[in-house]
């Protein structure tokens, strides 16, 4: 949920990232706050990527400064990665070992005590309605089972902050909106989601959405402003219009 | 004097020949390591129809199109494009049909140009030659024709795919996912340029696991588990969704939803962008009532409305009935 008087865990300000002569983040700055769900959206090619990189510590910027969960991007970087999940369409879990061990492996790097372990596998298989899965390999469950195992693995540390990168890509419908659900109460326990994606019924969802249009954030606001500001009615359109006026 | 009978008997059982479609597939089906890919898949596109093949990962869609493409052989069935067999006539189908795999699979250390080169070579054509055809996508990437093709952007590396599909002049264009992981702006875009060589002729069947884009084919088969649960006009599907179905609004759709789904005649509740889908199995429940059960539960900024179904609240009805 979107607080404006909340903390801010991701600070952002004037983050520029060139490679070589090219920008690919030019002079961002923006602030997310604990337990929002924000919407991270930009046409391929916009920068995205590039900004989801430096804000998980995987990439230096050129120049900017930059606060994850309260960690400074420059000298932080290992406290940064204990702090956030991530999850993408492409890479979340190995197929080659089951359910159980992927659990245990994902707990494990995140400094989970056995036991902690022990319970936290527990329950999110019972949650997950997955307790006869427990130890079949993950090449062998349904895409959708694996998607929702793999959100669940990614904030099993309990983070500050969890990137999801076009989380639910290829999925059926009744599992994308079972994914959002998870989303919803993720952040209602207060962790903070940065989510990326093409669905635009999804934006809607986000309590704030920011637009990136080559290298710049063109707008961010809540669903509804951006809808009454571009005279809009879905964000689709809002989001047509944005990454069109540049071709025009 | 066999052929007037042959036509007659035709015209008489209403039911054209399989040779007529571009492509007709008869009861194919297709198993992987026991594993159902495909149960009993039969269909037929018409000359110059846009056929989507919507549903998820895992559906069936890339191992049918591999079938339709020559590249897999079914276990089972019959399929014919042109009216050749897809197992006998395969070399002969592959000078007719243009594919797009759903994986980029253009050589990314040649360039925009030296790629169209290259699949115009392959075809024993030129580009000057068809160059008609491609015009309108191609004139969108030229400006880049000596970059090299990994290093353009989703949508341009799509339109680029698309130009080498079209480039020896195809009757039939097999497109796999082609707008999978492309942004809003270039997916509308790629729908556009469907639309243009659909009106000059060209057959298309084309997947997508976007079911917003079902509108935008004349006939869907939306697909689920190695079967198709329904084909018709994107129209007619949504005629045949058999609840009653609201439209809820709420300034917190968490909650919203939560609530909703407490109401023990509810039937189903889904999110749909800015609001709930809910639908009722039974003709009682109105606007009012709804509203009066939200209004005690706290809500506020409430808007219902009775809603027509969409696509995918159709798919996810057909999903939970098999």
């Amino acid at each position: 949920m979107y607080n404006p008087d909340a903390e801010n865990v991701i600070v952002v300000s004037d983050l520029v990232k060139k490679f070589g002569s090219f920008v690919a983040n030019d002079h961002l700055s923006f602030e997310v706050k604990k337990g929002e769900i924000f919407g991270f959206l930009g046409a391929n090619g916009a920068g995205k990527t590039t900004t989801i990189r430096i804000l998980c510590g995987l990439s230096y910027p050129t120049s900017g400064k930059l606060k994850v969960g309260g960690f400074d991007i420059y000298k932080e970087r290992e406290k940064i990665k204990k702090n956030i999940g991530y999850m993408s369409q492409k890479f979340s879990l190995y197929d080659d070992l089951t359910v159980y061990e992927n659990i245990r492996f994902y707990a494990g790097i995140y400094g989970l005590r056995k036991k902690v372990i022990e319970e936290r596998a527990s329950d999110l298989m019972k949650k997950l309605d997955m307790k006869d899965a427990r130890d079949k390999l993950i090449h062998d469950i349904p895409l959708g089972w694996k998607q929702k195992l793999a959100f669940s693995v990614a904030i099993i540390h309990n983070p500050k902050i969890v990137f999801l990168d076009e989380p639910t890509g290829g999925v059926d419908p009744v599992t994308r909106r079972q994914f959002w659900d998870m989303i919803f109460e993720a952040s209602r326990n207060g962790i903070t989601v940065f989510v990326t994606t093409h669905y635009m019924d999804e934006a809607e969802y986000c309590d704030r959405v920011s637009i990136m249009v080559d290298g710049k954030i063109s707008a961010l606001d809540t669903p509804e402003n951006l809808k009454n500001n571009y005279g809009a009615g879905s964000m689709n359109d809002v989001f047509l219009k944005l990454a069109r006026a540049k071709v025009n | 004097m066999l052929n007037i009978d042959q036509h007659s008997r035709n015209i008489y059982f209403a039911i054209p020949p399989l040779k007529m479609n571009p492509i007709s597939v008869e009861h194919i089906s297709k198993k992987f390591a026991g594993v159902n890919a495909l149960d009993d898949i039969s269909f037929r596109v018409d000359k110059g129809e846009l056929f989507g093949f919507i549903g998820p990962d895992g559906a069936g869609k890339t191992t049918l199109f591999r079938i339709l493409t020559t590249l897999i052989i079914p276990d089972t069935g019959k399929a014919l494009i042109n009216g050749l067999d897809v197992v006998k006539d395969y070399k002969k189908i592959r000078q007719d049909i243009g594919y797009m795999p759903g994986r980029f699979s253009l050589y990314s250390d040649l360039s925009v140009e030296e790629n169209l080169n290259f699949y115009a070579t392959v075809f024993g054509t030129s580009i000057a030659e068809n160059y008609e055809l491609i015009k309108d996508i191609y004139i969108q990437i030229e400006p880049f024709k000596k970059r090299k093709a990994g290093k353009l952007s989703g949508g341009m590396k799509q339109k680029l795919a698309l130009s080498c599909a079209l480039i020896h002049k195809p009757s039939v264009l097999i497109l796999d996912e082609p707008t999978t992981g492309v942004d809003a702006v270039s997916r509308l875009e790629f729908w556009e340029m469907l639309k243009r060589l659909k009106h000059i002729g060209i057959t298309i069947i084309v997947s997508t696991p976007y079911m917003d884009e079902a509108s935008l084919c004349d006939r869907v088969a939306l697909i689920q588990d190695g079967k198709i649960m329904t084909m018709r006009s994107p129209a007619e599907i949504i005629k045949t969704y058999p609840w009653k179905l609201f439209s809820v609004k709420s300034d917190d759709i968490f909650r919203l939803l939560n609530d909703l789904r407490q109401i023990s005649q509810a039937y189903t509740v889904f999110a749909f962008g800015q609001s709930a889908h809910v639908s009722f199995k039974e003709d009682q429940e109105n606007e009012e009532s709804l509203f009066e059960y939200l209004k005690t539960k706290g809500h506020s900024g409430l808007k219902i409305s009775q809603a027509t179904a969409t696509i995918e609240d159709c798919f996810m009805e057909l999903m939970m009935k098999s």
